[in-house]
């Protein structure tokens, strides 16, 4: 007890409170749309897309997909009757993620044994019982189908592998990996500019590359008729999605 | 008159013997390859059986897994896998390394000796 000059007891003063700054708040928030939920371009009724995106939704509450992109290491069990346990875990690289609404798949890679396995598992289909990501690691190209003409040691994954740990707040972090490749001849000619691809270390001579650049079509980026600006609607989807998700 | 695209395993497609038999892996200047599909279509996939000839010798052999993609869910592997196997189902050689998709275990009657010798399921 502290005396007070008066010789009266104090009131009680409590300490200053300590002042919790949250870092995770202050940094912009960090919006993910999960390319599913954007329509396609088309002339279809707009009430299809939005039915679709309510058992989306209906989904979701039940049953979380984390936010991933093409090119992390995930690990999803789904209920096989035919399998041990009822249940069987894939654990593999995304190397793609296709379709939209409900149909959305992503394809996973990984080497086992010597033997390459890709499986294309549907987001939404109620066999997935868990989808866990274990690697963050964003590509420089979005789709990797080339891995397939990749070393097989671009491939391979641990099945027991541990998940890195990743603070919630960085940005994903984009791994600038060159992969090598293979002898030609591969499954498509990723050297041409048509798929553009920035993620293969190209150890071909200089005159090959020449002539896989007579086959680009620099007129295909400023075609006006092929634009698609999804920004207006992205915002419209992203304030539908957190209205119901708060519900 | 134009052929049908290649699906899968049909006449004439060269395949990947994954088990430990003798006649699967001693090298020979020829790969195997299908001769006949047992299927109403001339098409296999997976858990169909097939004829194929190594090695000089026509042999019976069951498909394990093809470059094709199939349904969903199931995997698809880089080359088309295949199981030696005799006339009334018995497996030739003793293990299979590779992985086999799951769906194999739904026709256990006729592929559960073949099954027990698999080591790695996908």
């Amino acid at each position: 007890c502290r005396a007070s000059s008066d010789g009266k007891p104090e009131k009680f003063q409590p300490p200053p409170k300590p002042v919790i700054i949250d870092k995770q708040k202050q940094r912009a928030e960090r919006r993910f749309l999960s390319p599913e939920f954007i329509p396609p371009r088309g002339r279809t009724d707009p009430l299809k897309y939005y039915m679709e995106r309510k058992d989306m939704i209906q989904r979701r509450k039940v049953f979380n997909i984390p936010e991933f992109y093409v090119g992390h290491v995930l690990a999803v069990t789904t209920a096989d009757p035919y399998a041990n346990n009822k249940s069987n875990r894939f654990v593999g690289i995304c190397i793609q993620r296709g379709g939209k609404g409900l149909g959305a798949t992503f394809v996973l890679r990984n080497v086992i044994e010597g033997q390459g396995v890709e499986i294309c598992y549907e987001l939404y289909s109620p066999r997935i019982q868990a989808i866990e990501v274990l690697k963050l690691e964003k590509r420089l190209d979005d789709n990797l189908m080339y891995l397939r003409d990749a070393l097989p040691e671009y491939s391979t994954f641990d099945m027991n592998m541990k998940p890195v740990p990743h603070l919630d707040d960085e940005e994903v972090r984009v791994n600038k990996l060159q992969v090598r490749m293979k002898p030609k001849p591969w499954s498509k000619r990723w050297e041409r500019p048509k798929y553009n691809i920035k993620g293969i270390k190209f150890e071909l001579p200089e005159s090959k590359m020449k002539e896989a650049q007579k086959w680009s079509q620099p007129w295909l980026e400023f075609d006006m008729l092929r634009e698609y600006d999804t920004s207006k609607i992205e915002e419209q989807i992203w304030k539908e999605l957190n209205e119901e998700l708060k519900k | 008159s134009i052929t049908g695209a290649c699906q899968a395993i049909q006449k004439l497609t060269r395949v990947r013997v994954v088990d430990n038999s003798a006649l699967g892996n001693t090298p020979y200047h020829r790969p195997p390859k299908c001769i006949h599909v047992y299927n109403k279509t001339g098409v296999g996939k997976v858990g169909d059986k097939i004829l194929l000839a190594i090695k000089g010798e026509k042999k019976k052999a069951l498909i394990v897994g093809h470059k094709m993609p199939g349904p969903t869910m199931t995997p698809r592997f880089d080359s088309n896998n295949v199981v030696l196997i005799e006339d009334n189902g018995n497996p030739i050689g003793t293990r299979i390394k590779t992985p086999i998709p799951y769906i194999l275990r739904q026709r256990e009657g006729e592929f559960s000796k073949v099954l027990a010798i698999a080591r790695n399921f996908v």
